[in-house]
């Protein structure tokens, strides 16, 4: 008999669905749950401000998501993400504080319109690739900047806009632990959606493109449907997750948006695994928490000394630099293969060999 | 008319700045295929060096910036050893995302150093403005201009008649051919760093003696990605021709939308170029066109 506590050690499947199946062991769907039913309580066993944090880290795990389909699974490089998430952010923020409508109407719009732009701007992702569409996504970048400082009419330019929280019915989701849980459902969401995506025909051609996507082509795959597809579905995430974060924060500014928040996100998929989805999870995760991390750490070490501000700020930079470099020398993977080198080691421990 | 000449000027000298930092830029993808993110930082470096030196040390302006010059080829050199190194023959996205990883890092440790405040370099250029006609220009705008062009010309003859030079060009030519001739590929990636960040920090230098040093100076190296791709991300000529046409560009074309729009155009309108030159001839003026075959 299988060894009940076991994820699993070896591949058993009898079929095809067995083989398909996500989550293959009755232990591992046993852990998934025990992980959700934590999440859920999570809340109330923490102060607000963690949940707040939380909020903040759902949010960009969606953004992350988004981007590892698009930069993980489909190989287009994008310095974008920013930008397109300040156009979710101001849809959403366009039709509720000036057009009068509903969070929830507002919501999918932002993501509609979102990916709309996206895929305008994956359209030249079919004459370029690599170096030459990155360059080309930091220009959207630069322009989708641009146009939010100037567009006053809509964007009321650098003075931002103000926007309120979502309610449900009669409920407005004050509290960060009421919006927590608006974040998770769609966070979850979009975790699930990006996965099962992977399985599918869809999500196929995407990697066949990422693996070479002249083969791709020789194979009956339509690189500029899936190329823009690809580009559509990233961008409508990153426009749930900046509409999300607009009425999260309450108001929004351009400075919110700018190329520095891009490889920011870059940044999470390299962390915490190119073509991982759980690894943007984590990914998205660490870029949150080391800022506010090291932040704590120098209010305990350096109280009062002054300029320790700006010096903290560059020290922050640097950091983070740094954990990207040493991340691509010594674990190009990510944290999703880091996680899952532990996992293995613990498979057949203390009997490793 | 004078407005237009005033511009033409200012863009003309911008534009030597940007083909200078350009040329670095274009040097270290002809020679390793890596976009270097961060030749705005190595910019900053060596502003920041001989600024601090001929402040702070009271060096005289020149022995500074020779010096800043000797930090900016140790710079270089351990930059391509101990970032670019591991990331031979690796995926585009990894190395792109290195150099992203190594312009926050240096911004980061100059923030640290040199905080954010606008520092300014003692007076160096004679300050008269100098007449052309309705024209003024200042000197310090005149000597840049003449410098960046005298610098340009030495490394055209440097890379056609030098040992180096030639070497360099085999190099950007055919790897595997340049490593049988007894090339070190490996030296060549060494000296191509440092030259990139020795063309980055006189433009640093210059840039800073007009206008100040602060770490926004950086946002050139994002500028100069127009610069290059619409000259050819490969060709040295194209880089130089590219800088200048950017820097008119930008200065002119804003200079008369500014007032329209409320500011901000300059900084975006090479990236307009950027995308109008993507669509139409990716491989820019001068850059060698990719054919792919199966």
């Amino acid at each position: 008999m299988r060894n009940p506590f076991v994820m699993d050690c070896g591949v058993y499947h009898a079929s095809y669905r067995e083989d398909m199946a996500i989550l293959s062991a009755p232990a591992a769907r046993v852990k998934v749950a025990c992980i959700i039913a934590g999440l859920l309580v999570f809340p109330w066993l923490v102060n607000p401000y963690y949940v707040g944090v939380a909020n903040l880290v759902g949010i960009a795990a969606i953004g992350a998501v988004g981007l590892n389909i698009l930069t993980g699974f489909t190989g287009q490089i994008s310095i974008g993400q920013g930008a397109f998430m300040a156009v979710g952010a101001y849809t959403a923020a366009f039709l509720t504080a000036k057009m009068g409508l509903s969070f929830w109407i507002a919501l999918p719009a932002a993501g509609l319109v979102t990916a709309a732009v996206g895929a305008v701007f994956g359209i030249p992702s079919l004459r370029l690739k690599g170096l030459y569409l990155a360059i080309a996504t930091l220009a959207a970048q630069m322009i989708v900047e641009f146009v939010v400082v100037h567009w006053t009419a809509v964007t009321n330019g650098t003075a931002g806009i103000v926007v309120s929280r979502p309610s449900i019915g009669g409920l407005v989701l004050q509290s960060n632990r009421a919006f927590y849980y608006l974040v998770l459902a769609l966070s979850i969401a979009a975790v699930v959606f990006a996965m099962n995506l992977m399985r599918t025909r869809v999500g196929r051609a995407f990697m066949a493109i990422r693996d070479r996507d002249l083969a791709a082509a020789v194979m009956g795959i339509n690189l500029f449907k899936y190329k823009v597809l690809a580009f559509a579905l990233s961008s409508f995430y990153a426009g749930v997750g900046g509409a999300l974060w607009g009425h999260y924060m309450e108001v929004i500014s351009p400075e919110h948006f700018t190329i520095a928040v891009s490889i920011e996100y870059l940044a999470m998929i390299i962390i915490g695994g190119l073509g991982s989805v759980l690894g943007s999870v984590y990914g998205a995760c660490f870029i949150i928490l080391l800022p506010i991390i090291l932040r704590g750490l120098a209010g305990y070490l350096a109280a009062g000394i002054p300029g320790i501000e700006n010096i903290m700020l560059g020290l922050q930079h640097a950091f983070f630099g740094l954990i990207i470099i040493l991340f691509l020398v010594f674990e190009p993977e990510g944290l999703a293969k880091l996680w899952k080198n532990v996992k293995d080691y613990f498979k057949l421990w203390p009997f490793s060999y | 008319m004078d407005f237009f000449l005033q511009v033409f000027v200012t863009g003309l000298v911008v534009g030597s700045v940007y083909a200078l930092v350009a040329l670095g830029f274009v040097l270290i993808y002809k020679a390793s295929d890596v976009i270097n993110f961060a030749q705005g930082q190595l910019l900053l470096v060596g502003a920041y060096v001989s600024l601090t030196l001929a402040t702070v040390y009271e060096v005289p302006f020149l022995l500074a910036v020779l010096l800043a010059l000797l930090a900016s080829v140790a710079l270089g050199l351990a930059v391509e050893r101990f970032v670019l190194r591991p990331f031979i023959g690796e995926p585009v996205i990894s190395v792109i995302m290195a150099t992203i990883g190594l312009s926050s890092f240096l911004g980061g440790v100059i923030q640290v150093i040199w905080g954010t405040e606008t520092r300014t370099f003692p007076q160096v250029f004679p300050t008269a403005p100098v007449h052309f006609g309705p024209v003024v220009v200042s000197q310090v705008y005149l000597w840049s201009l003449g410098l960046v062009l005298l610098l340009l010309l030495v490394f055209s003859l440097f890379f056609k008649y030098s040992r180096t030079g030639i070497v360099m060009r085999a190099t950007a030519d055919d790897q595997t051919a340049a490593l049988s001739m007894g090339i070190s590929v490996k030296k060549v990636f060494g000296i191509t760093w440092a030259i990139a960040a020795v063309v980055a920090s006189v433009g640093g230098i210059l840039i800073g003696n007009i206008n100040g040093v602060n770490p926004s100076l950086a946002q050139i190296g994002l500028k100069v990605l127009p610069v290059a791709i619409l000259g050819g991300l490969d060709s040295v000529p194209g880089a130089i021709l590219g800088g200048f046409i950017i820097g008119l560009l930008e200065n002119v074309v804003g200079g008369y939308l500014d007032p329209l729009v409320g500011g901000g155009v300059k900084e975006v309108i090479p990236f307009v170029i950027l995308v109008l030159v993507l669509m139409i001839r990716p491989y820019g003026l001068f850059g060698k066109e990719i054919i792919e075959r199966v």
